[in-house]
């Protein structure tokens, strides 16, 4: 879903301090994810300030890093070779920075059935997360959950619609 | 022989009590549908009753497809006695059966309603039935006596009585109730309201509980909730996927889909003591596991060639079996409770519409039920085994529709507002 963007790049640019802003008319509908999210995560006591340096050097060297969504053929779950360099850039970001670490929203369209195709939402964070790995980012920084098709990027009944919610969301996780 | 004889649009008349949300639009009978005439019923009371008995009878016997009613105000007399009554008079308007009634107070919110239905041309009695309820039960006295009807004159027990569990959201999605109703869509009530999505209700077999999927920030999760008291009871919370619940028969344990070994697979659940046993291992999608009635079998769906098909797995030896052969993509099948045949969603070839299919499993005949509604998804089949809902887009939108089990039969059941999905027809409560 959109939110689930918005709020990954506001974390993003949180941590990034400055950089990349994005979306900052929507922050409103974005608190109630938030809110609730961040209520179960950890607060880090005293920030590290050369860590938060290391992100945004990171972060201002690959502008791949914004893009958080990796698009999917119908009914396929195999990384197009179009996003490899994306998933790259991702890759050498979590391996550069330990600390970090996101949740892979596998996604579907709306044809198939509601249970196939959370499985299917599976796959597709799941090659994702083992195309991470094989890179060599921690299985630990990695964790994927699928929405199936509840979730829809965007509504209706389309081509254009469907390849947009056939996807995974890279979200950044506040650790 | 299909025709298109109904292009009614009927709402059904709701009281100002019930909140019901779905209505009822007609689209297809059958050309033999029975002559048949429900007069309207003699009240004397002072005030109106909420519910008319005659109405509701009218209306599920009317939705059936299996019976042409005629309108009260083309009748040429209402009787509501054995006296009163000249079969002449149905005679010449074509009835083959009439049925007549009266409602009495007979106590403190007491009411007693009795009813004949007639033969016309032999000029007798075929059935009488005397039911007495509160104000508050005469939608379920109206749909006893609909099933008492309908199995008189057709020879196969009525499902008026049963009930139907579905999801209603609102089209930003931020909304869903899971709720169920009469099979017609009156007297909803929501069982379960969340900002989460809620699917793949299922109820056990004695219609007391509904298992269903609650999909939250962090992952799907199998819950099941008791109807009379709302207690809702966590099954099952793995790491990854916990979803698609299938109550075995005697409803002690419940079969469903965890992928907390890597990839989906069926599982079954002892609900009582937890205690799990593994069902299939195979490295694609095993999903959408559904009870055979002798308790022995799972149907389920997997992708192991390729593409999801159906497959039949024996619990006891694990012996599997491949049931779908015909189509690209054959899914969420359900049995119908005499395990005769099942329901699926069907696809053709890649890039045809979804549709409904109906799977013959002693002659393995596949027969597409559906073609006028897109998407079409979850369906189940009717107590009695003659009807099947589903979910579909329709003019934009989720609608629930039913067709029967031999295609002749169609009707649409839209919500006022919003999307309805999921349904699941639930079992004889009587």
């Amino acid at each position: 879903m959109q939110l689930n963007k918005l709020f990954a790049v506001s974390l993003l640019s949180l941590a990034i301090a400055g950089c990349a802003s994005s979306g900052t008319t929507e922050d409103a509908a974005v608190t109630d994810t938030s809110v609730e999210e961040s209520q179960t995560q950890a607060v880090p006591e005293s920030p590290d300030l050369d860590v938060v340096t290391e992100e945004q050097s990171a972060m201002a060297a690959n502008p791949l890093l914004e893009q958080t969504t990796i698009y999917f053929g119908y009914d396929r779950s195999e990384i197009r070779p179009e996003f490899k360099d994306v998933l790259n850039a991702h890759a050498e970001y979590l391996v550069a920075n330990p600390q970090a670490s996101i949740a892979l929203e596998g996604h579907c369209d709306e044809r198939g059935t509601v249970e196939y195709n959370l499985a299917l939402g599976e796959r597709r964070a799941n090659t994702v997360k083992r195309y991470l790995v094989v890179q060599g980012v921690n299985p630990s920084q990695l964790e994927s959950v699928s929405f199936g098709e509840e979730r829809p990027a965007m509504m209706g009944s389309d081509e254009t619609t469907w390849a947009k919610n056939r996807r995974t969301e890279l979200n950044y996780q506040a650790r | 022989m299909m025709i298109r004889l109904f292009y009614v649009f009927i709402l059904l008349s709701y009281s100002a009590f019930s909140k019901a949300e779905l209505t009822i639009e007609i689209t297809q009978g059958i050309a033999t549908a029975i002559p048949i005439a429900i007069v309207p019923m003699k009240w004397s009371g002072a005030k109106q009753l909420d519910d008319r008995v005659d109405e509701i009878v009218h209306s599920d016997l009317q939705r059936s497809g299996h019976f042409a009613l005629i309108e009260a105000s083309d009748m040429l007399s209402h009787p509501s006695a054995e006296d009163e009554l000249y079969f002449r008079d149905w005679r010449l308007l074509k009835q083959e059966f009439v049925m007549i009634g009266r409602i009495s107070l007979i106590g403190v919110d007491q009411y007693q309603v009795r009813y004949q239905l007639f033969d016309v041309f032999n000029e007798k009695e075929i059935l009488t039935q005397t039911l007495s309820g509160s104000a508050a039960q005469m939608r379920d006295i109206s749909h006893r006596i609909s099933d008492a009807v309908y199995e008189q004159l057709t020879g196969i027990r009525g499902a008026f009585t049963s009930k139907i569990a579905y999801v209603t959201t609102n089209p930003q999605r931020t909304q869903f109730n899971l709720s169920i109703a009469d099979s017609d869509g009156a007297r909803e009530k929501v069982i379960l309201s969340s900002k989460y999505s809620i699917f793949s209700p299922s109820w056990s077999h004695d219609g007391k509980k509904i298992a269903y999927v609650e999909l939250q920030d962090g992952g799907s999760q199998v819950y099941v909730q008791e109807l009379a008291t709302g207690k809702k009871q966590l099954i099952s919370n793995f790491k990854g996927i916990n979803s698609a619940p299938s109550f075995s028969p005697d409803g002690t344990k419940l079969a469903l889909v965890l992928s907390k070994d890597g990839n989906p697979e069926i599982y079954v659940v002892e609900i009582a003591t937890r205690k799990w046993l593994r069902v299939t291992n195979h490295s694609s999608i095993d999903t959408e596991p559904n009870w055979m009635p002798d308790g022995k079998h799972i149907i389920f769906t997997s992708g192991r060639s390729g593409q999801p098909q159906i497959y039949r797995i024996n619990l006891e030896n694990g012996f599997k079996e491949r049931l779908t052969f015909e189509g690209h993509y054959n899914a969420r099948a359900r049995l119908a409770q005499d395990g005769r045949f099942l329901v699926l969603v069907h696809q053709s070839e890649k890039g045809a519409p979804f549709h409904i299919a109906s799977l013959d499993l002693t002659r393995g005949l596949l027969n597409i039920l559906t073609s006028d509604t897109e998407l079409d998804e979850s369906p189940s089949v009717s107590p009695n085994g003659v009807m099947v809902m589903y979910a579909a887009k329709y003019k934009q939108r989720s609608i629930l529709a039913a067709v029967s089990v031999d295609g002749d039969v169609k009707f649409l059941v839209p919500s006022k507002n919003g999307d309805v999905r999921e349904p699941a027809w639930g079992p004889y409560l009587n």
